[in-house]
């Protein structure tokens, strides 16, 4: 099948975010920015992913895989703009929206298994799984999470710390905070307290999403 | 001759929360204040001690966690060992975290300093099931190891021991993997001067991008430093991702290497009482309420009702009042028939009726049974814990869950909590700290009287919290907008929970009043004087009219302005004024609330302007005096609009 062309990837990824999660009955054109004559429109049309009655659009059965897909990519490309790319704020949003498109063919796949199957995107918004979590998640692949994904009580060993400001890094560091180090996350709210050796510490959300753990469950 | 050397110098270092202080109070005899607080320690202590009929200085550093400093007090703290030659270097570790704080005692192995590991808490350690063989560690390390209980004294005398018996250092550290001993001997090789650190330290540091470290060696080399920075840059470039981290796991390597054979652990943990009362403080289910416990009893029970209820009324209105005060007053009256000696000793104002007595009798109760319960708390470990339940409040006001411990302590004495500010990591935090403490937080002194004199106003008290309480969010909430900067990082060690102990707890609450009377009588003596003297030359009342309007346009009566310009001098005379006033008759129930309100937000204590002066620039302060001064006047207004349209308490 060809591959949708941008503007209709993202008329149906609004058209999925409008029906799947914010439960609305269709979307208004004039919502979309559309007339009724747009190329892209006619493309969804054609390919009876979506259903235009009068002013409104509907997402039909046949596309919500491809519009859940598209969702995916994009948030995808947000998590690899602002977490590995660190390309922050309007901008990271604007280069994940160019970014989504080009997820084809495996590569979002492969981004998302680089990623570690994440399930939220950096708005906190839910990230459809794709097979590839589905399949890891079978094999039982514990993966490397950041401290924020524990639960409290679980245990895991200290991956790598991601921390751009080096003298934050090395207070940690000092602190016994050390890949290779066992952690327990002792409480999640309102701050982070976690057990390294016989000793406990706080750290806010900002720093606990630094720390990534390969999680023992 | 001999004598005429200074004496050997011992220098405490180690982590916060390790002992240290109490080790140095062990040693030299004196006390300084011992806290369980990360931080708390900024100032150096010194003090001296004679072991084996030798005399020794005694010098106790801020905590550290590593040789490459962070903050301002590690900053401290290495300068000390820098330059500060100590011949004796104590390096003071909690057994429970050896295998974290072990990789600084090879740092200070690494830099040749003459270094004895002071392995302390071992009873602690070996009630969760620790056991240690420290001769073994004292093999694998090749300095000598101390095992102490030092709160009781056990091991002192092996110590005192091993400080005389010392001889130097002898040892080395490593050796680090291979291609990172490369490139130490490449750039070691190339300094010439002599370091206090050594070569090998001192090359290790700059590669850790260490910018004071680099910038002495740049002083040292001169003309060499030419051919060191492009090596230098080289290793930077090429270990630019990873450089800190290897070294820590070579560190931690080589820890793991010493302690092999030395620790065993029994594997039988069962959380203490301790455990579970830590656990309920952290929890905002159960550690809002306990919050709410701690400050109903410990605030509102123990100071406001037994400091400045109970004692107050003894020691004013018995004591004073019934015996002291008119056996002075008749002394000095008899004494003397001049009215403006009188008046300057005796008067209204005079040094001993406004100086000595509210001093004495007022303050010293209510700052008394405060710094009691901050003591207790403190010592109990309990206000790291409440960093980490109000952190994520505090950011929505630009601080970090750190701030916390300045927030209270200015509940007790804002100079102090002013002086406390220090210890945040950022200027934007400790400016933001600083504006809130001269804002909205009453001092104990100031507490005392405004909720005796509300609490005789149904509604006043609650109109009173929720004014304060929305003017402290909503100011911080600006402040945090309009400051540049970043939000603060919160991390915080969590030391365990502590029963404290009872002559800690004395002994630190007795030198946090002497130091705050040392600071404050002579304020106090000085506001009577310039109180006297403006009474007696006419300016003061020249000064009230003045302001009159400013009183009068938020619905106070023109007898109020006294009150106001009394509170600069002294945050609770202005509170006194009010009391004064309010016995007279002269005040409405809306009229005591706004004067109230606006009297708890009016520029803060001729002290802490002081202090603020000293810790933020006199233009920081001055800015600060006058933003609080407009913004307390303008909420005065604005409350009583409110209060006389609503007709709320009327």
């Amino acid at each position: 099948m060809e591959k949708l062309s941008p503007h209709a990837e993202e008329i149906l990824e609004s058209l999925w975010i409008a029906t799947v999660e914010e439960k609305a009955v269709g979307c208004l054109l004039s919502d979309l920015d559309l007339g009724p004559e747009d190329e892209a429109l006619n493309e969804l049309v054609r390919r009876a992913f979506v259903e235009k009655r009068g002013d409104r659009l509907y997402l039909r059965k046949e596309g919500r895989p491809e519009a859940e897909m598209t969702v995916r990519r994009h948030r995808l490309a947000e998590r690899l703009m602002m977490d590995i790319l660190d390309i922050q704020g309007e901008k990271g949003n604007d280069q994940a929206c160019e970014f989504e498109h080009l997820l084809h063919e495996g590569v979002d796949t492969k981004i998302c298994t680089l990623l570690n199957h994440p399930t939220t995107c950096p708005h906190g918004k839910p990230i459809p799984s794709g097979t590839c979590c589905e399949e890891a998640r079978k094999k039982g692949e514990v993966g490397v999470v950041p401290l924020t994904e524990l639960k409290a009580g679980q245990k895991g060993e200290i991956a790598y710390l991601s921390i751009g400001d080096g003298l934050k890094m090395q207070k940690l560091m000092s602190m016994g905070v050390l890949p290779g180090n066992r952690l327990e996350l002792v409480q999640r709210f309102p701050s982070y307290v976690f057990k390294v050796g016989n000793s406990q510490f706080a750290v806010d959300d900002v720093l606990a999403r630094e720390i990534h753990i390969r999680n023992e469950g | 001759m001999s004598e005429e050397l200074p004496p050997p110098r011992i220098v405490l270092v180690g982590n916060p929360n390790v002992g240290k202080s109490v080790l140095f109070n062990v040693l030299t005899g004196s006390y300084t204040t011992v806290s369980n607080y990360p931080g708390t320690s900024v100032e150096i202590s010194k003090g001296r001690c004679r072991i084996d009929g030798r005399n020794y200085e005694v010098l106790d550093t801020p905590g550290m966690y590593s040789l490459m400093p962070i903050t301002d007090e590690e900053r401290v703290a290495r300068q000390i060992l820098l330059q500060g030659q100590p011949d004796v270097l104590l390096h003071v570790v909690d057994a429970r975290n050896i295998e974290r704080m072990l990789p600084m005692t090879l740092q200070m192995i690494e830099a040749g300093l003459p270094l004895i590991l002071v392995v302390n808490i071992l009873d602690e350690a070996e009630r969760i099931g620790m056991k240690f063989d420290l001769p073994r560690l004292q093999q694998n390390l090749g300095i000598p190891v101390v095992g102490t209980v030092i709160k009781r004294r056990q091991g002192l005398e092996e110590l005192h021991q091993a400080i005389a018996a010392y001889q130097g250092p002898t040892t080395a550290v490593g050796p680090y993997a291979s291609d990172l001993e490369a490139d130490i001997e490449r750039l070691s090789g190339l300094l010439t001067a002599d370091y206090s650190l050594g070569t090998r330290s001192t090359a290790i540091l700059m590669m850790q991008k260490d910018v004071e470290v680099e910038e002495l060696v740049r002083a040292e080399e001169g003309e060499g430093f030419a051919q060191i920075a492009p090596v230098l840059h080289a290793i930077k470039f090429a270990r630019r991702a990873d450089l800190n981290l290897q070294i820590s796991l070579e560190r931690k390597r080589l820890t793991r290497e010493m302690l092999t054979g030395v620790l065993q652990q029994d594997e039988n943990e069962r959380p203490m009482f301790a455990e579970h009362l830590s656990r309920w403080a952290m929890n905002p289910i159960s550690g809002v309420p306990l919050l709410l416990l701690v400050l109903y009893f410990g605030l509102y029970q123990f100071v406001g009702n037994f400091g400045a209820g109970t004692l107050v009324d003894f020691l004013e209105g018995s004591l004073f009042g019934k015996y002291i005060n008119p056996a002075v007053v008749g002394f000095f009256n008899d004494l003397t028939d001049i009215y403006w000696l009188r008046e300057l000793l005796v008067g209204e104002y005079g040094l001993w009726t406004l100086g000595f007595r509210y001093a004495i009798a007022l303050i010293l109760p209510i700052v008394g049974t405060f710094f009691l319960v901050f003591s207790v708390l403190e010592d109990t470990g309990y206000f790291p814990r409440l960093a980490m339940l109000v952190d994520r409040l505090f950011k929505k006001i630009g601080l970090s869950g750190r701030a916390v411990i300045p927030m209270v302590l200015g509940f007790g004495c804002d100079t102090m909590a002013t002086m406390v500010t220090r210890t945040l990591e950022s200027r934007r935090e400790r400016v933001i700290a600083t504006i809130l403490l001269a804002l909205a937080i009453p001092c104990s002194a100031q507490l005392g009287v405004i909720l005796g004199l509300l609490s005789t106003v149904p509604g006043a008290l609650s109109v009173w919290l929720l004014s304060i309480l929305g003017i402290f969010l909503f100011i911080g909430y600006l402040s945090a907008k309009v400051m540049p900067g970043e939000n603060p990082v919160f991390y915080m060690e969590i030391p365990p929970m502590r029963l404290p102990q009872l002559r800690n707890v004395l002994v630190k609450t007795l030198t946090r009043m002497q130091s705050y009377f040392l600071e404050i009588l002579p304020l106090f003596l000085i506001a009577s004087v310039i109180l006297w003297a403006g009474k007696m030359s006419g300016v003061l009342d020249l000064v009230v009219k003045a302001f009159t309007p400013v009183v009068t346009s938020i619905g106070l009566p023109s007898e109020a302005t006294a009150a106001f310009i009394f509170g600069f001098f002294r945050r609770d005379f202005g509170a006194a004024g009010l009391y004064d006033l309010q016995t007279a008759g002269l005040l409405s129930p809306v009229q005591l609330t706004v004067a109230a309100v606006t009297l708890t937000l009016f520029v803060p204590c001729i002290a802490q302007f002081m202090m603020m002066k000293k810790e933020r620039g006199l233009k920081v302060a001055a800015a600060i005096f006058v933003f609080v001064s407009v913004q307390a006047f303008a909420t005065g207004w604005a409350l009583n609009q409110l209060l006389l349209v609503t007709g709320v308490l009327s």
